[in-house]
């Protein structure tokens, strides 16, 4: 399916969707984050989308906003999608976890809380996955200062 | 007494065990925290980090030459096929098509430390099933490889034989005829391995029937590679994104329905055939060209985000690159093969003996540094 005829389809799917191509391979949708989960079972469940394959989860640090892209594919339909949600809030940036439509959200959730710390609602069990559990700040974030174990250029 | 009554008579107390991070069926410093009811399995948790070097962040600090070379710690078995994918994104961002030699050259590497990879995870799953011979025969096949790649790489572990824009130099002299005179040899050598392992009745004893992975459950926790396709979900990178000289050569996708462990041991055999038969097509006829295609020294990708999926011995590997015009990349993300390949044990181990999630993990081929990174 080209990009126009999913675009044409998740226009419907939710309000206030953003779609861009620029810089990308892929068709781009932004999410609001509220429509995140709702968006996401939707684009799972249609029968012309079936984005069944989450192939890729990746946390974000668009300063000063953080979010999460999540890369689609239709192991039916072999097309595929990218879609982005941003959280204005750094102090406590909560976004709805979609561990039950892609079971592979799961650990990339993990992965994202403990290097951006971005909660996820109604995760199973949110906790430090790569570092221990008294790890003070989020790595991954552009603001984090470690002057003892980062080279910075 | 019936079994039941017996089982609520001698109920015993639900515990749990550290599996890891010193375990020799994990390969590496991977640590289950295991809850546990006797011998059986109620739960598995993954506790990570033992050899995270956050690579990611690294990437943003160094420039796109500089990258490369940091991949082939993550998965070091396919650490040509890693130093590839990065190479394909910095291109697809520089719009550089590379020459047919380089595709080509590319593609046989590929598949050399695919077989390479195969052995050795063949070696250690007999191995970790008890088998100590098959260690030897793998390792001793997979040492004609490393030779080869010394030859002309430099290295016979991380290769770092790949630069954007082409190869870092042109293959040695003896490159084809060792690479022919391997491949004749390791055909010899398959049957055997076959004769120890696969047609082993203990061996089926343990594998057959043992953790198994549905085709829904693999595609929804996003399992790839030999892992998935031993479940029956076709993942190849190779036939539904083709890159390098993969649109060119004529090869099977290995698909198995059952999804237990003999069905991901299978997939993985009859993949060598594969990887041989890809090899055997491309060898003489490898185009001339150029081995490298102009660069600047210092590498600026445009204002944008590049996303290269291939194939690896464990699956998909997917690099995301983020550019905002610089000479450092603003984020890069390796979705690696088997971070997302472990996100699914626990769900197929539960109410398993400890001895059949050694061979499930067995089966899945961990590499540690590529689920830490």
């Amino acid at each position: 399916m080209t990009n126009e005829d999913l675009q044409n389809i998740i226009t419907g799917l939710g309000t206030d969707l953003e779609f861009t191509t620029e810089g990308s391979e892929f068709l781009n949708v932004i999410v609001p984050k509220e429509q995140l989960h709702s968006i996401c079972s939707q684009l799972k469940s249609h029968p012309e989308l079936k984005f069944d394959y989450a192939f890729c989860i990746t946390g974000m640090d668009w300063v000063p906003a953080l979010g999460v892209i999540y890369h689609l594919e239709s192991t039916e339909l072999r097309h595929e999608i990218v879609l982005k949600v941003m959280v204005e809030d750094r102090e406590n940036p909560v976004l709805d976890s979609v561990h039950d439509i892609w079971q592979t959200a799961d650990f990339h959730e993990l992965e994202i809380f403990d290097f951006f710390g971005i909660k996820f609602n109604n995760h199973p069990k949110l906790r430090r996955l790569f570092l221990t559990p008294e790890w003070e700040g989020f790595p991954l974030r552009k603001d984090y200062v470690d002057e003892a174990n980062m080279i910075i250029k | 007494m019936t079994d039941q009554q017996l089982k609520n008579k001698i109920k015993t107390e639900e515990y749990f065990i550290n599996m890891g991070p010193q375990h020799p069926a994990a390969h590496g410093v991977l640590r289950l925290i295991l809850t546990i009811d006797g011998e059986i399995i109620k739960n598995v948790e993954p506790d990570l980090g033992y050899i995270h070097r956050s690579i990611e962040k690294m990437c943003e600090r160094d420039s796109y030459q500089q990258i490369v070379h940091l991949t082939d710690r993550m998965d070091y078995l396919s650490s040509h096929i890693n130093n590839v994918a990065v190479c394909l994104a910095v291109e697809k961002g520089l719009e550089i098509e590379v020459s047919d030699r380089v595709k080509v050259i590319r593609t046989i590497i590929d598949e050399l430390t695919r077989i390479a990879s195969h052995c050795l995870w063949w070696g250690v799953m007999g191995m970790d099933l008890g088998a100590l011979t098959s260690y030897f025969y793998a390792f001793r096949d997979r040492e004609m490889i490393n030779d080869i790649f010394e030859e002309t790489c430099g290295a016979r572990l991380t290769m770092n034989y790949n630069v954007p824009g082409g190869l870092m130099f042109d293959i040695h002299p003896n490159f084809v005829k060792r690479t022919k005179d391997f491949i004749a040899e390791f055909k010899t050598k398959i049957p055997e391995y076959n004769l120890l392992l696969t047609d082993n009745v203990i061996f089926h004893k343990r594998t057959k029937g043992v953790g198994i992975l549905t085709r829904e459950d693999a595609i929804s926790f996003g399992v790839s590679g030999p892992t998935a396709r031993g479940s029956g979900f076709s993942s190849d990178v190779r036939k539904h994104h083709p890159y390098n000289a993969y649109d060119r050569v004529d090869f099977k996708e290995i698909l198995f329905t059952e999804g237990d462990t003999f069905a991901r041991y299978q997939v993985r055999m009859m993949e060598l055939w594969e990887s041989i038969s890809i090899i055997e097509q491309l060898i003489d006829n490898i185009p001339e060209g150029e081995t490298k295609a102009a660069t600047k020294a210092v590498i600026k990708l445009p204002k944008g985000e590049f996303y290269q999926r291939v194939e690896t011995a464990r699956g998909e590997l997917g690099v995301y690159i983020n550019s905002t015009g610089n000479k450092n990349p603003y984020r890069v993300k390796f979705r690696s093969p088997g971070f997302s390949n472990l996100s699914v044990l626990n769900h197929i181990s539960k109410d398993v003996k400890i001895a059949d999630l050694v061979a499930t993990m067995a089966s899945f081929d961990f590499v540690i540094p590529d689920i830490d990174r």
